[in-house]
């Protein structure tokens, strides 16, 4: 067994007197697709917090690549090879979806003010060198028609694929996707979940995603873990977690039936009726 | 006169590149717009890449006669490919890259394809999954090996490792390649194109190397292309148009053929490009013409107005000339405003600064889209042919061009009407058959003449029109030849009339059944001050009938012209009290007059026309939008034209 990529051991987090990951520990190997589910307010996107180094956990231990990382800001673990998208799209509206797409290749620019201003020798070099695997990576994700268009004057499902387009700029070991297709009609949908099977095959790019359409989940991950109320509850293969009752019971309620009803098939996609997954006061 | 010998250095397409490779050497060939800058191939890269994926072909066994099958979007490698299976002594099958694995399946199955050749992982799933079903198919290898590496299936490779494979064939075989270039005769099947077939399965036409090169040199000289020629290589590569563009005349001038970046991207590379020679079907052209019109909308007034004033001068202008008529001075002295101001920026906009030429075929243009384009100054000439003929029939030679013929003859073709009023041809480029459907070749080709299915004549000046389908043409009680969608065509032609149905099998004359457009009548009626209530009232005003009767006198007028014609004239006209509605059944959601159907419900109508009646009473049953029924009474007139 090699080391895992990413480990997350006994991890909490605390807001004032909320609580909202309590010893969460989580291992992510390389070259795998995770997603993280539960109901609103579960802790999910936190934990990515965590793990992006936004949130500094108040117990616990994260290791990436097996050193521990728990306290690194953001900006350390990006360079440690860490990427992100948002649950509401983060792009720069008033530039070009090319302009977008290179600002993921920042942290890997090395340059002097003077040689940048004039454009000469090692920093055109360098500018084209990004330049061409920024345009690898909108042949990658089918944006060449809109390289030059204004990023705040996409449709939705374009914008996710172009702040996708960005984390992937950064040539990231581990990406985290916070809700890739939320918003999404069907198409755009499967689109989505092509280009997250396409980088994590042909990049061997690391992925965890967020996500709350369980037919999306079920389909591309090959590992599932579930949160509920800040405690993970469940983790395992999808054919796993579509049968834990603790699974079902955070998703539906206690179910009256008992532990003896054997989930359908199909029970896990009643998860897309986001209302259903709505909890006061979580 | 055209040459119909070939000399044997020069008589199949591995020959003729192989000879660019010598002749033009680093010369571009062929362009693809990758990572975002076009990437250019030279005459020499052509001819190498075509050669290394012939040598990788025949390491696999790839014998004289055995059939590759290529799908993707147009891409350089594709070309290549296509090439390098002829060099073999094979036959290139292109398909459709949006067909659907049924499709697929039978087309690859019916051509016995042993080999594929394909662009990305889309195509390569939708085979291999019909491999199952097509035993014949063996090899299947792939361009962009994007998603594809994870796939261990037999005998799937990508074009790299094909290329290495070739490489390694040709220690052990040197001059391979060569030698089989060197058996290529001018009469061996270049290519097969399979016809979508809108009735029954799709017919797969086999051209020879010399009815391509013939043809395309013919059309290429009737036109003056030149070696300097930039062509956009969008269009499928199964359909037999592009194979002769982008292919047969790249090669045999030398130009280079230009691959756009994506199916979404055309617009733009084709600004990019600014291609000299420019084909489109209508629909293209009409897609074009919506995206500049409503461009236009979000402009700010003055510029609207401007554009307006001027894109209608200029089209006022080009309809005189297409007419013949002269053009005031006023306007000619206007024009060249309008070009600095409008059309040129407008045209650099599109893309066709630099079009020298650019056609449409495949159906009828609306006269309104011929007509803008023409009008700022991109000569858009229709060019009539069919994958049996390799293309080129008739093209509309530059300074005669007119809106209601297809043109003349292209040098080496022959038409001839026959009988029945369908068009016959025999030209160098009448292919070899259909592929394995000699019933349905004999029914194609007699004594080497072309039945295109097409019916039309030819006028004083040699000029081809085309008028209907010949399965839909008809003939008068007399036996005067009644086209009936080209006599509505020509009524359509007018602002006024929205639906026209013409009729007249197995009658004395034709009479015509005609559908006003509200709004353009209801505008035209207000300015004069007729006061109207509904579509009912306006429709059989006195008024509005003379309005009618003068594009009715007009079509008259234009069938005059035309011996075979002048018996087709209109006699007697309606105007109908309702509009034909798809849901009345009249007409369907794609907007076709469904004939019999309209004889059936209207009869009552149409016994009024051929007799001495001057009025009728009718009744129609209308559905609403919302699927309730009602009644319309309406006194129609009838109005003779004099």
């Amino acid at each position: 067994m090699t080391l895992p990529l990413l480990e997350v051991e006994g991890v909490s987090v605390r807001f004032g007197a909320l609580t909202a990951l309590t010893h969460v520990s989580l291992e992510i190997a390389r070259g795998e697709i995770v997603a993280i589910i539960g109901p609103n307010g579960a802790g999910k996107t936190t934990l990515l917090n965590v793990i992006s180094g936004f949130y500094h956990p108040y117990e616990g231990r994260i290791l990436f690549d097996g050193r521990d990382r728990t306290n690194l800001r953001p900006p350390d673990v990006a360079e440690l090879g860490v990427a992100r998208t948002f649950q509401n799209v983060a792009l720069f509206k008033g530039m070009s979806v090319l302009d977008n797409i290179m600002t993921g290749r920042l942290l890997k620019m090395r340059g002097s003010f003077l040689l940048d201003a004039l454009w000469w020798g090692p920093a055109q070099r360098q500018e084209l060198a990004h330049r061409e695997a920024v345009e690898r990576i909108i042949d990658f994700l089918e944006i060449q028609a809109i390289r030059k268009t204004r990023a705040g004057t996409l449709p939705y499902g374009l914008q996710k694929r172009v702040e996708l387009a960005r984390a992937l700029a950064a040539e990231p070991q581990l990406l985290l996707l916070d809700e890739p297709m939320a918003g999404m009609n069907v198409e755009e949908k499967e689109d989505m979940c092509r280009f997250i099977l396409d980088v994590n095959s042909e990049f061997g790019t690391t992925i965890a995603l967020i996500e709350h359409d369980m037919g999306v989940v079920m389909d591309i991950s090959h590992r599932v873990a579930v949160l509920d109320y800040g405690r993970k509850i469940a983790d395992g293969t999808p054919d796993e977690v579509r049968k834990n009752q603790a699974v079902l019971d955070a998703y539906l309620g206690v179910s009256s039936e008992g532990a003896s009803a054997a989930p359908s098939e199909t029970s896990p996609r009643i998860a897309p009726a986001k209302p259903a997954l709505e909890r006061p006061g979580a | 006169m055209v040459d119909r010998t070939l000399d044997t250095a020069a008589d199949t397409f591995p020959k003729l590149v192989r000879a660019n490779a010598n002749r033009l050497g680093r010369k571009t060939a062929i362009r693809e717009k990758d990572l975002g800058i076009w990437q250019s191939s030279s005459w020499k890269d052509y001819w190498e890449q075509a050669r290394l994926i012939a040598l990788g072909l025949a390491s696999l066994g790839f014998a004289r006669g055995d059939k590759t099958a290529i799908v993707g979007d147009n891409r350089p490698q594709l070309y290549w490919a296509v090439c390098a299976t002829q060099a073999l002594g094979g036959i290139p099958v292109p398909l459709y890259q949006d067909s659907i694995e049924k499709e697929l399946a039978y087309i690859v199955d019916h051509a016995e394809a042993r080999f594929a050749i394909v662009e990305d992982q889309e195509q390569v799933d939708k085979l291999l999954h019909l491999r199952a079903q097509c035993p014949k198919l063996e090899f299947i290898v792939y361009d962009d090996p994007r998603g594809l590496r994870a796939y261990s299936e037999p005998n799937l490779m990508s074009l790299e490792e094909l290329i290495e494979q070739g490489r390694k064939f040709e220690q052990n075989h040197p001059g391979h390649v060569e030698n089989e270039v060197a058996k290529g005769r001018a009469d061996d099947t270049a290519i097969i194109c399979y016809t979508s077939g809108t009735t029954g399965a799709p017919k797969g036409a086999m051209l020879s190397h010399s009815n391509l090169i013939l043809t395309s040199l013919a059309g290429a000289r009737a036109d003056g292309l030149r070696e300097d020629e930039e062509i956009l290589s969008y269009l499928p590569m199964a359909w037999v148009g592009d194979h002769v563009f982008s292919y047969a005349q790249s090669i045999l001038l030398g130009f280079p053929a230009n691959c756009p970046e994506s199916a979404a991207t055309v617009l733009q590379d084709l600004k990019e490009i600014g291609p000299t020679y420019f084909f489109a079907p209508p629909r293209i052209w009409e897609s074009i013409l919506t995206n500049v019109m409503l461009r236009l909308e979000d402009c700010a007034w003055p510029k609207r107005k401007l554009v307006h004033f001027f894109l209608n001068l200029a089209q006022d202008m080009e309809r005189r000339r297409l007419a013949g008529q002269p053009v005031p001075l006023l306007p000619r002295l206007l024009y060249p405003l309008g070009k600095a101001l409008v059309y040129a920026p407008l045209r650099d906009n599109l893309g066709m600064r630099r079009v020298r030429r650019a056609y449409t075929a495949g159906e009828a243009i609306g006269p309104e889209i011929f007509v803008f384009f023409r009008a700022l100054g991109i000569n858009v000439k229709q060019l009539y042919g069919m994958t049996e003929a390799s293309v080129f029939v008739t093209i509309q030679r530059d300074g005669d061009v007119r809106l209601d013929s297809v043109g003349t003859a292209v040098p080496g073709v022959e038409i001839k009407i026959a009988e029945s009023g369908e068009v016959l041809f025999r030209s160098p480029g009448v292919f070899q058959g259909y592929y394995k459907n000699a019933d349905a070749t004999r029914a194609t080709v007699q004594d080497g003449w072309l039945n295109s299915g097409d019916a039309g004549f030819l006028d004083a000046s040699g000029h081809l029109k085309i008028i209907d389908r010949a399965k839909d043409l008809s003939r008068l009680a007399g036996g005067t030849m009644f086209p009936p969608k080209y006599i509505e065509n020509k009524l359509k032609f007018s602002p006024f009339v929205k639906e026209a149905v013409c009729i007249g099998q197995g009658r004395p004359f034709v009479v015509a059944l005609v559908n006003i457009d509200l709004a353009a009548v209801g505008n035209w009626a207000e300015r004069r001050g007729i006061a109207y209530s509904s579509y009912t009232d306006l429709s059989q005003k006195p008024e509005v009938y003379g309005l009618i009767h003068e594009d009715v006198a007009r079509v008259n007028r234009s069938l005059q012209e035309d011996a075979a014609l002048r018996g087709a004239q209109i006699r007697r006209f309606l105007i109908l009290h309702k509009e034909l509605d798809p849901d009345d059944e009249e007409i369907t959601r794609t907007r076709k007059v469904r004939r019999g159907y309209i004889a059936q419900k209207y009869a009552e109508l149409i016994d009024a026309l051929y007799s001495n009646r001057s009025h009728v009473q009718v009744e129609a049953k209308v559905t609403y939008e919302d699927g309730r029924t009602g009644t319309i009474r309406a006194d129609v007139t009838i109005k003779d034209v004099g």
